[in-house]
This record gives structure tokens, C-alpha cells and sequence, in this order.
């Protein structure tokens, strides 16, 4: 399968199963959009018919270029057929039972009172808890446990608001470095924060033990503060955004991320991004929103146009920003095409429900944090291990060929299937799609490359 | 080539033959937690 699109000045070919990307002329362009359908002899005619008053465009340039894209073909480059069915599920196969990363809900309780959030302010639908060392630790000791020979494990520190169990945090990884060596293994540890109790000790503690941080933001204060706000219904922005600067100033290159939602009151979140810059911050991170049907919160049609044009504007910016020497990072844009995933990651899903799962205050295992609440995705506890294998077993069998919506879509190796969670939410199926998502994200992808072509071609056109 | 400028890519194709080590992040963890891809990720034993 082959996507052809023109964005940002060029003309843009992916081949979809070898992972080629190519940038070729309006000539070479055309000649692929005709090469599967139609002879040698009718693809030349059509090209010399369409670019005769073209100088520059003689009968031996199209055959020439005719030519480069039969072998292109010939060396699997373009046209490459889809033969990695047979392999889908062979990952999960091979590691069946292997867990590496958990995101543990250390409270399920938040000092926000953000009608936006998909866990319920931080309850997710149920009870205020917070997470005991006792159950975070036999969290730890089931991951260990059931890792095999995976030696980097990731822990996300969760809410509602994690901070709000700081100490709990703390005794955790204490006691995960303290074990991690004789083990074999070694952690990896997210720190996922609305900042409002961020003081001197948690930037010390996260810059020194969190791999990654994760610092809610949604940029300019008029946008932030329409949800994200205390109880009292007061915007957090003020309070917030100068102890991020801190900690981020005092973070010595470690990973990072701003992240934000928008929503319908932000479509243009492009003006967003910008404040986050203005503020000193590089490493950027804007997620649609996710929230029921019919939620004022939720894009509309008009809104996601909006969208859609406000990505194309983000990879200029990032482009203006790199040829400024002031360049940033946008989450959804980082491609690595030389060192990105091998083809087993591509097909075989996110992961969730086996080898991510969420873990609850109480110590109940869901697939991920967006399944927490749903009772009937509850795969089983840390004490109990994975007690309801129907689940797990569902989520296992989840690949990029299990849902049918994907066969046909050409960023279907570049999203692995999408999120089970958005997937259920949209349809009632976790091999269902998210349409709405799936459209952002091939924007997004086709963004995202358009910006490694520019990149890698130093910007000539 | 005159007419195409192909980017070096990691072959897909190739990679089913060395891939598959398992070593590397899961997908939504660590950033975006709401929507999932994993073009954004790195190969871990590259």
C-alpha cells in the first residue's frame, strides 16, 4: 500500500509495509498515483500529454522516472505487499503472560475539580482512595514477578492527583531501587502531576528518580483555568506554572513533558503551544480531549477542521522554530524513521491488559487507567494475579489485523490499532475504532513526517 | 534518482527478522495516556 500527499511544499510518498518514505517531483508523484493501475506505455503517454508544456519535462525524463519507480519496486522500496499478518499476535504469543509496565493509581482523589477529566475528577467513578505502601509494594512484586526476562520497567505514579500520596511515592521507589539490581531489573519511573503540591522536595525527588515527568498544562491561562480549577472554582494556572519553570529548569536535560488537552473551547490550540513556549518550556504535548458523546467539552465537526489545519500550522512553526535554533518538541510528532519500532511493536497493539495493566488504590488490575471503573474489564489483583483470563485473553488477541476497520488504512503501522480504551468508548468493542481519533492521527502522522522530510532534506524543496 | 529523494528508513520487512525483543516502552505510558501510537517510540535494541 502506498500514501501519497502533498503538505508543506512537498510532495510526500510512504510505503506502507517496507516503511519507505520518499519525496519525489510532481512528475514522480503522478507516475506512482497511475503505476498500479495501468501499463508502461498508458502511464507515459498520460504523463507527456499532462507535463507537455513543461521545458524541463522531456520524453526521456518521464520514462527516466518511470523507470526509477519500477525499481524502487523491484528493491521493495515502493509497493512492498502486506506479509506480516501471519506474525500478528506472535509478539504476545512469545511474551504471553510477560507484564513491563504498570501504571499504579496512587490516589484516586485530586485537588482539581476539572470537569474535562476522564477519571471523574480523579475518582474514576467510584471512591476517594489512595493507594497503601502494602498494596504498591506487592504492585512492584507482581510486576517483578511476572516480567520474565524483560529487564526495563515502567511505572507510571497516576492519579487523580499522585502528589496527594507523595510519601507513598517516595517509600516506593525506595524500596524498587532497593531491590532493582539484585533483580535484574531496571525501572523506569513516570511522575504524572497537576503541580499544585510541587515543592522543593518532590523537584528534587522527581528530577532525581523520575525518568519522566508528566506536568498538566493546557496552555494560555484563559484555557487552563476554564477547567482546570480548585474546588473552591479557582484557575490553577498562577499557582502552578512557576513551580513547573522550576522544576523543569532544575531537571538537567531528564525527560519531560507539558501536556495539555484541548477541547471545544480551544480548537485553535495552536495558540496554546505557543504560551507553553513563551513560558520556557520545549518539550510539548496537546491531546484531543476524550469525554462522552454529547459532552460540551467535545470537538465538533467544525472543530476538528480546525484541528486539522492547527497540526499543519504546528509542523511550520517547529520548522521556523529549527531554522530560529530554537527548536521543540511535540510529542506527536517525534518519528524516528532510521530507529522506530520494528514490525512486531507495528501490529501488535498497545499492549494494554497484557503487558500494561493499571492498578487501582485497592490493588484490582484493569488493562489500562482508562478501563479503571469498569467492572467488567477487571482482570484480577496484584495479591490474586490475573484471575479473569476472558479479559486478558480479549485484549491479547487485539492487533492491527483483529480490527477490520484497519486493513484498508495506511497509518495503521504507524498507530498499531489505535487506544482499546477510545475504541470501546466510540463503538462497545475494543477492536472497534475510534473514527474521530483515527482522523487525528493520521493528520498528525502525515505532519509528523512532512517534518522528517524537511529535516532530513535540510529544507530543500 | 532525479525525480524521487528516498529517505533512509529502517526496513519493516527486515525487521521481522531481528525485531521483536519486547524490551521497548509500552505504548501510552509516560505521555499522552489518551490516545495511542507507537510511531513516536523507540527501538530499544537499536
Amino acid at each position: 500500500m502506498v500514501h501519497q500527499y502533498k503538505l508543506g511544499g512537498y510532495n510526500i510518498v510512504l510505503d506502507i509495509c517496507s516503511g519507505s518514505v520518499h519525496a519525489v517531483d510532481e512528475v514522480a508523484y503522478d507516475i506512482i498515483a497511475m503505476f498500479e493501475q495501468n501499463d508502461r506505455d498508458t502511464v507515459i503517454a498520460e504523463m507527456a500529454k499532462k507535463y507537455a508544456d513543461r521545458e524541463d519535462m522531456t520524453a526521456k525524463d518521464i520514462e527516466e522516472c518511470y523507470d526509477d519507480v519500477v525499481e524502487l519496486k523491484n528493491r521493495g522500496k515502493l509497493f512492498a505487499p502486506d506479509t506480516f499478518e501471519p506474525m500478528a499476535g506472535k509478539l504476545k504469543e512469545k511474551t504471553a503472560g510477560v507484564v513491563k509496565a504498570l501504571c499504579l493509581h496512587i490516589a484516586h482523589t485530586c485537588n482539581l475539580n476539572c470537569s474535562y477529566c476522564f477519571a471523574s475528577q480523579g475518582k474514576y467513578h467510584g471512591d476517594r482512595a489512595v493507594m497503601s505502601f502494602e498494596v504498591g509494594k506487592r504492585a512492584l512484586d507482581f510486576l517483578i514477578e511476572h516480567s520474565g526476562s524483560r529487564r526495563n520497567l515502567e511505572v507510571d505514579f497516576f492519579g487523580g492527583e499522585p502528589l496527594m500520596n507523595f510519601d507513598v511515592v517516595k517509600q516506593l521507589v525506595v524500596y524498587a531501587r532497593s531491590i532493582e539490581k539484585e533483580k535484574g531489573k531496571n525501572f523506569r519511573f513516570t511522575l504524572t502531576t497537576n503541580g499544585m503540591l510541587i515543592d522543593d522536595d518532590v523537584i528534587e525527588f522527581a528530577n532525581k528518580e523520575c525518568h519522566n515527568v508528566v506536568l498538566s498544562l493546557d496552555g494560555r491561562r484563559e484555557i487552563h483555568d476554564r477547567f482546570r480549577v480548585d474546588y473552591a472554582g479557582k484557575g490553577s494556572f498562577d499557582r502552578i506554572v512557576p513551580k513547573f519553570q522550576e522544576l523543569v529548569a532544575k531537571r538537567g536535560g531528564k525527560d519531560y513533558y507539558m501536556r495539555g488537552t484541548f477541547t471545544h473551547a480551544n480548537p485553535d490550540f495552536l495558540e496554546d503551544i505557543k504560551v507553553m513556549l513563551d513560558l520556557g518550556f520545549t518539550e510539548l504535548s496537546m491531546e484531543p480531549v476524550v469525554c462522552a458523546e454529547g459532552d460540551p467539552a467535545e470537538l465538533t465537526d467544525a472543530d476538528m477542521e480546525i484541528v486539522k489545519q492547527q497540526y499543519e500550522q504546528l509542523a511550520d512553526l517547529m520548522l521556523q522554530r529549527d531554522r530560529e535554533e530554537r527548536p521543540f518538541t511535540f510529542y506527536h510528532y517525534m518519528i524516528d524513521l532510521t530507529g522506530g519500532p520494528c514490525i512486531y511493536k507495528r501490529i501488535s497493539g498497545c499492549g494494554s491488559g497484557t503487558e500494561y495493566m493499571a492498578v487501582t488504590p485497592w490493588g484490582d488490575l484493569y488493562p489500562c487507567h482508562q478501563f479503571v471503573g469498569e467492572e467488567k474489564f477487571k482482570l484480577g489483583s496484584v495479591f490474586e494475579g490475573v484471575t479473569n483470563p476472558d479479559v486478558r485473553d480479549e485484549f491479547a488477541a487485539c492487533n492491527v489485523y483483529a480490527r477490520p476497520a484497519c486493513r484498508d488504512c495506511w497509518a495503521r503501522l504507524y498507530c498499531s490499532g489505535g487506544c482499546a480504551a477510545n475504541a470501546y468508548h466510540a463503538t462497545g468493542s475494543v477492536t472497534g475504532i475510534y473514527e474521530k481519533g483515527c482522523e487525528l492521527f493520521r493528520k498528525r502522522m502525515e505532519c509528523a513526517i512532512m517534518v522528517a522530510v524537511a529535516r532530513a532534506l535540510g529544507g530543500k524543496k | 534518482m532525479k525525480h524521487i529523494e528516498t529517505l533512509e528508513t529502517r526496513n519493516l520487512c527486515d525487521s521481522a527478522k531481528n525485531g521483536g525483543c519486547g524490551e521497548c516502552q509500552t505504548s501510552c505510558q509516560s505521555a499522552c495516556k489518551t490516545s495511542c501510537g507507537i510511531a513516536n517510540q523507540q527501538c530499544e535494541s537499536k
